[in-house]
């Protein structure tokens, strides 16, 4: 490591004030403080420190992500060769199906990080601040999200939106309303719907020639069938919770997303309070649902309430999008308040709104804007509490 | 005594180097130094000048707008120099100390005889008086105000911090004359707050004061836990605050008619050689304590989470029971190897994304580094495992950076001092120095109320 170290400190002075490319400096400090630890020793106050800090806790996020990358490249693979009547059974052509999808899902990875990153740098060089993390979960939330045939270009000014609206003009990381991601498919989804939703863009029809689709085939997800009255074709409750169905590349496998959430409960980064308030949530709306389905009659509201949990994109923003650290409630009562609420929402959204299949990204981002509101009156509360303390005692 | 009360919010920070019970007596000082900069909120008016001839007890300076309150020499002998820094400010008054010390006689007298005002007069005029602290603000008492109720913590739950019991032993007598003074300060309680460890009986059978026992981790032996949990202060109240060994100082002045200065010492910190108790005096210089130090380690007058960077040539604060040593921490750590990507086997964190919290008896040895650079508040609930107040700290922080008054003086910030703030500056993933900020609201509010 001291060669590198060496390396480091003989390009630094490049970089430092009056050097030769001065401009690019908190992009030269963004990359060594990722390849070391800066040597900032405490000035004031606590002496000793936690080792934790913004890289790692980001890390351990991506980290719990990867479960749901690797099982969604090999879905949409799986997806895609269902569509052409191949590799039918579940176990056949594991590596054909993998590496299929990750040809299909890694460049849109690539270009998430890179046009993210790239106008992260940008900022950077103009405000004079440091690189902050926060791109490093978003970028990988983005790819997540999006349907598995979203043009590229697509992806990059999705990108580029979340970064410059959803974060850089509110100051950067930390300084978001908005979930960074969930701004990225938003802004696609009311921008071109039609990439970004209906029955054409979950499954990769890309043919080559020879190929062609089975008959019968639909791209719609369960969703797409349940809300266009089709409850038949909805996949059933254990194929959803494995995630064998068509949907964005990350979000079908509630599996993959609880092995996500295991590890952002075991490490404490992600706060259990919003996921356990989510799917109480969600619950309590299925529930009622259920109970009235059978009165007006209606199919869709009449899924049994696991199953309507499962399907969709429920248990991804439940687990990654909820928990969004920055743009949740911050106190402890409110997170319960904001959990509950996107639980109840995002399926109500979903069965009841005919004009959109899913409904946890608007049920996420509408209550991202009420979790200010929330925390507002339960400090209230606090406030309160400690006025009337202080009457008891003068009394 | 009754029922205990259990603290379950905080964090016991494992570290490496606790003292070992053992006391031993320091060398004579040769030269001692007294810190204006100890003692928040005053304004020194030097009164001596190079040269002149102190006794123990004899007026170094005063507080400019309170000229009552007196700091005087902790030793006899000559002043050698008045220290200043930017814009004058007083950094140091250094004392050439006598072999022999020769003490001022302020007259002994039992407390209990004594009237309010008389036994305020003989703590100001003796230099005792800044041992007393007041919250709000946490700053030196002023001697013309009359403080709700007292407060006297008997334990220190800090990391690596001194055993009072044993501090306490054969200086029973003084520590309960000086209760006895303090009691007559107040018309309402004198709490002494003990843990459910302590074995002292010089705690245990203190008469005159209100006794609650406290368990569970630091910040438990925090005397503003104490006070949130027993009475909390609300606006217009007035608490004081004094330590054990203060407590004893008063009671020697009392008992002997004389500023005695001295204090028990607990040498603490992975790089100390010897991690004892050792007995000396206020502003003693720390390398008489701690002998010679070789690389680069960072000497701290108090315990690592509150303590002042004193430097191997400092001296100990005028507050100070303990000296801690830690590992210079300012040499870059690559990632993979011991940076933020390693597992962590010898990092300590309050945070489980390392995997030491499955190894709960461990102790470390942690260097001086931030581990991380200073971020906006990302993490939510981190401060408030480690906060036993009813005060959401993070809302409070944000106040005093907006510099919102009155929403400060809602939150809570008439409760705590910075110290109650040094665990969430610990575990904080975003680096920020919320000591530092708290201090920022506190003088900002004392300056807008009073």
């Amino acid at each position: 490591m001291k060669a590198l170290r060496n390396l480091v400190d003989k390009v630094k002075p490049t970089f430092a004030k009056g050097g030769k490319l001065e401009k690019l400096h908190w992009v030269f400090d963004g990359l060594e403080t990722f390849l070391f630890t800066p040597g900032h020793a405490t000035e004031k106050g606590a002496h000793i420190r936690d080792g934790i800090d913004l890289k790692r806790t980001m890390s351990i996020v991506i980290t719990a992500m990867i479960p749901c990358l690797l099982f969604g490249m090999w879905n949409v693979g799986h997806q895609h060769f269902l569509a052409l009547g191949q590799f039918m059974e579940l176990g056949d052509g594991f590596w054909d199906k993998f590496l299929f999808g990750a040809i299909k899902v890694l460049p849109i990875v690539v270009v998430s990080y890179g046009v993210g990153l790239g106008i992260e740098f940008l900022f950077t060089s103009i405000k004079g601040h440091p690189i902050q993390e926060g791109y490093l979960v978003s970028g990988m939330l983005i790819p997540l999200v999006m349907p598995v045939d979203t043009p590229l270009w697509m992806v990059a000014v999705g990108a580029a939106f979340a970064v410059v609206i959803g974060k850089e003009v509110f100051g950067g990381t930390g300084m978001n309303i908005l979930n960074v991601a969930l701004t990225a498919r938003a802004f696609l989804f009311f921008a071109y719907p039609t990439k970004m939703s209906g029955d054409k863009v979950w499954v990769n029809t890309g043919l080559e020639e020879g190929q062609k689709l089975v008959d019968g085939f639909s791209g719609a997800t369960s969703l797409g069938h349940a809300a266009s009255g089709a409850i038949d074709k909805v996949t059933p409750m254990m194929q959803s919770f494995w995630g064998f169905e068509a949907g964005s590349i990350g979000e079908t496998s509630a599996f993959a997303c609880l092995i996500g959430a295991a590890i952002l409960i075991i490490t404490g980064i992600g706060s259990w309070r919003i996921m356990a308030a989510t799917f109480l949530g969600g619950a309590a709306m299925a529930g009622i649902f259920n109970w009235v389905g059978p009165q007006v009659d209606n199919a869709y509201m009449q899924i049994p309430v696991l199953h309507q949990l499962m399907l969709g994109s429920f248990m991804f923003g439940l687990v990654f999008m909820a928990t969004d650290p920055v743009t949740a409630t911050q106190t402890n009562a409110g997170k319960w308040i904001y959990g509950f609420l996107i639980g109840l929402l995002a399926i109500l959204i979903r069965v009841v709104n005919p004009a959109y299949p899913e409904g946890m990204m608007l049920a996420i981002l509408f209550m991202n804007v009420m979790a200010p509101l929330i925390d507002h009156y339960v400090v209230q509360a606090n406030i309160k509490r400690r006025l009337k303390r202080a009457a008891l005692q003068t009394a | 005594m009754s029922n205990t009360i259990r603290i379950r919010k905080g964090l016991d920070i494992r570290l490496k180097g606790e003292a070992e019970k053992v006391l031993v007596q320091a060398d004579p000082a040769k030269v001692i130094a007294i810190k204006p900069t100890d003692f928040h909120g005053l304004v020194p008016k030097v009164l001596v000048k190079p040269g002149d001839k102190v006794k123990a007890g004899t007026p170094l300076f005063s507080d400019k707008y309170n000229e009552r309150v007196l700091c005087t020499s902790p030793v006899s002998g000559e002043v050698a120099d008045v220290l200043r820094g930017e814009k004058r400010k007083v950094l140091e008054v250094r004392i050439l100390a006598d072999a022999q010390t020769q003490y001022e006689d302020f007259g002994t007298g039992e407390p209990s005889t004594m009237n309010r005002e008389t036994i305020i007069q003989k703590l100001l005029k003796s230099g005792a008086w800044p041992v007393i602290t007041q919250r709000p603000y946490d700053i030196v008492a002023n001697p013309a105000q009359e403080p709700k109720a007292i407060f006297v913590s008997a334990f220190d739950s800090a990391p690596l911090a001194p055993d009072l019991d044993l501090v306490v032993r054969n200086h029973g007598a003084d520590f309960q004359t000086g209760l006895d003074a303090l009691a007559k300060l107040t018309k309402g309680k004198l709490h002494l707050g003990v843990s459910d460890k302590t074995a002292a009986r010089e705690f245990l059978d203190a008469k005159g004061v209100v006794r609650q026992s406290f368990s569970g981790p630091h910040p438990a032996g925090n005397v503003g836990v104490q006070i949130h949990a027993i009475s909390p202060i609300n606006k217009g109240d007035l608490m004081w605050t004094v330590s054990v060994q203060d407590v004893i100082l008063i009671g020697r002045l009392f008992r002997q008619g004389r500023f005695e200065a001295s204090r028990t010492v607990a040498i603490t910190g992975s790089e100390a050689r010897n991690p004892k108790y050792v007995r000396t005096v206020i502003g003693a210089p720390v390398k008489d304590l701690i002998g010679s130090v070789e690389g680069k380690v960072r000497v701290v007058s108090g315990n690592c989470l509150t303590g002042t960077t004193v430097g191997a040539d400092g001296f100990l604060g005028f507050y100070h029971g303990q000296v801690t040593l830690l590992p210079e921490g300012d040499t870059p750590k690559f990632f993979a190897t011991d940076g933020w990507a390693t597992p962590g086997f010898n990092t300590f964190s309050a945070n489980r994304s390392f995997p030491t919290w499955l190894m709960p008896g461990k102790k470390y040895a942690p260097d001086t580094n931030q581990n991380g650079e200073e971020r906006a508040f990302v993490m939510s609930g981190q401060y408030e495992k480690v906060f036993p107040f009813d005060i959401y700290p993070v809302h409070l922080l944000k106040a005093i950076l907006a510099n919102d008054i009155e929403q400060m003086e809602k939150l809570g910030l008439y409760e705590v001092a910075p110290e109650d703030f040094a665990l969430c500056e610990f575990v904080c993933t975003s680096k920020i120095n919320s000591q530092s900020i708290v201090r920022a609201g506190l003088d900002a509010l004392k300056k807008e109320t009073t």
